[in-house]
């Protein structure tokens, strides 16, 4: 009995895990990944719905990128922002936007949001959490607008207001002080931007620009880079350096033709 | 039943671990000093951060010492605090043994000392002590936590230190700049002027701000010559 219930036939392989954990106790430190300790958000509205991220990604405590799109494409009437490792929720909300651009030609009908949340959490419950992607999905189908927070394990919440990542505490102030049901547009753009905003500048993870995206039946409005309230003041100097900066240690030219000296052509007419 | 414990397939967490007895914490913060001809400078930025969270935009880890002294402090705050309130008593008590204030370089030797009593439990304190030396010119001293220290014409400590120093090698020392003269060890003092200089270190701070998440809300600026210390504030991004 014990004998043929192998570890190895439950269709997992984890001779990489046991590896790498060898690896790890012998002193081997793992390659970091980029993450977006970020804030992203979303929430509904009287004929839509309203997603919002923040522009930063961090490598530990240095910033990698001032200006990264965390809202995702997933279908015309769909998007995602991701929170975590960048690369987990570029690939993720990626291919599963391939798979719904091929559900959608298959069917012929318009993408559904909880088929693509559903997609999403089978996909991440499959890796038990290895995968770090924290998201906010939000579309409008035929069935009306829908909101969808997702975690890495895959459990998913379907919520009028939404906020994930490390400024997530930050933005859900706003959303629970002053969020309330069939808000107009500009009311619910301007509220999302503020909790956005609050995660910026109260969370060191999240900084940086606010990128939002309007989705509303029949009608998307990507608005990258809606506010800017961290441009960079002017420096005081141009660091230019003046020519011959930089020392030469050695030359050395490398001869490709044959130069011989010889009787010159006669040229006389 | 090893299988247990060393098949990640079963047994996925790691086993529950004894808490570990953690007297220290990083608040973040950057210093930077240059020591001119007749000037020094000290910088610092305000924010003091735990993890992921801002504690205040505001908590100065720089502080006058005496019309010829500033120390920087950078690390873990209540031992800053500590070390800075242990050096103000000291120069009280040398002023009252000795009726005149500490010199800058005395300053540096017994702020050595005070680190390295405490070698087998350190203080988590990086710092920077700037002033005049008694010859009126400029002087900057940095330390480790454990108290070896060297004069050097500049320096920068703290969480974006890796980003400025060497900024400051190439700007201020010339480092790596063929033609121009070097500012070494055995004359340790920038060849710039105070305006100069006070661009280099605003420069440094917006950029550092830009790229280290635990730098940024205000930077304070300690300008020390023989009229005294100056202090100014500059606001730097918040996010």
């Amino acid at each position: 009995m014990s004998a043929r219930i192998d570890q190895t036939a439950t269709g997992f392989d984890f001779g990489l895990a046991k590896r790498n954990a060898s690896l790890e106790a012998s002193g081997v430190k793992a390659p970091n990944a980029t993450k977006t300790g970020t804030t992203i958000v979303g929430l509904i509205f009287k004929d839509g719905l309203v997603l919002g991220a923040d522009t930063r990604a961090t490598a530990g405590s240095i910033v990698a990128d001032k200006n990264c799109e965390k809202i995702h494409y997933i279908a015309p009437n769909m998007y995602c922002c991701g929170a975590g490792t960048a690369a987990d929720t570029e690939y993720t909300t990626n291919m599963i936007s391939s798979q719904m651009a091929l559900h959608n030609m298959s069917t012929g009908r318009e993408s559904r949001v909880v088929t693509a949340m559903t997609l999403l959490k089978q996909y991440l419950f499959r890796y038990q959490g290895h995968i770090s992607a924290a998201l906010v999905l939000g579309g409008y189908d035929v069935t009306g607008p829908h909101l969808y927070t997702i975690y890495p394990h895959g459990s998913t919440d379907k919520l009028p207001y939404v906020t994930m990542g490390s400024g997530s505490l930050a933005a859900m102030s706003v959303f629970e002080s002053r969020w309330r049901p069939d808000m107009e547009r500009q009311e619910a753009i301007d509220m999302v931007k503020d909790a956005i905003e609050a995660g910026i500048f109260n969370d060191l993870g999240s900084g940086s620009n606010v990128d939002v995206c309007v989705i509303e039946k029949g009608k998307v409005d990507y608005l990258r880079n809606y506010a800017k309230p961290n441009e960079r003041v002017q420096k005081e100097q141009s660091y230019k350096f003046a020519r011959g900066t930089t020392a030469v240690i050695k030359t050395s030219i490398r001869d490709l033709v044959t130069v011989t000296e010889d009787t010159a052509m006669d040229i006389t007419a | 039943m090893d299988m247990l414990a060393t098949n990640p397939a079963v047994h996925p967490t790691s086993t529950a671990k004894q808490a570990a007895f953690s007297p220290y914490a990083d608040h973040g913060g950057t210093n930077l000093a240059i020591a001119g001809a007749d000037y020094c400078i000290l910088a610092s930025d305000t924010r003091q951060s735990s993890g992921y969270n801002i504690n205040t935009r505001f908590a100065p880890k720089t502080f006058k010492l005496s019309d010829k002294s500033v120390l920087a402090t950078a690390g873990c705050q209540p031992d800053c605090n500590m070390v800075v309130t242990r050096v103000k008593h000291s120069m009280k008590g040398y002023k009252y043994t000795h009726n005149k204030e500490m010199s800058t370089p005395a300053i540096a030797q017994m702020l050595s000392i005070m680190l390295y009593q405490k070698r087998f439990f350190p203080y988590y304190d990086f710092n920077i002590l700037g002033g005049l030396d008694e010859e009126g010119k400029g002087c900057v001293f940095c330390y480790d936590a454990v108290g070896s220290y060297e004069r050097v014409p500049c320096n920068a400590y703290g969480s974006a230190s890796a980003l400025i120093q060497p900024f400051l090698d190439n700007q201020v020392r010339n480092k790596n700049q063929q033609g121009k003269e070097k500012v070494t060890e055995f004359d340790p003092v920038a060849r710039l002027s105070i305006d100069e200089a006070m661009r280099i270190v605003k420069d440094a701070f917006t950029s550092a701000t830009e790229r280290d998440i635990y730098t940024g809300d205000f930077l304070q600026i300690f300008i020390v010559t023989s009229a005294g210390v100056e202090e100014q504030l500059h606001p730097l991004k918040r996010d």
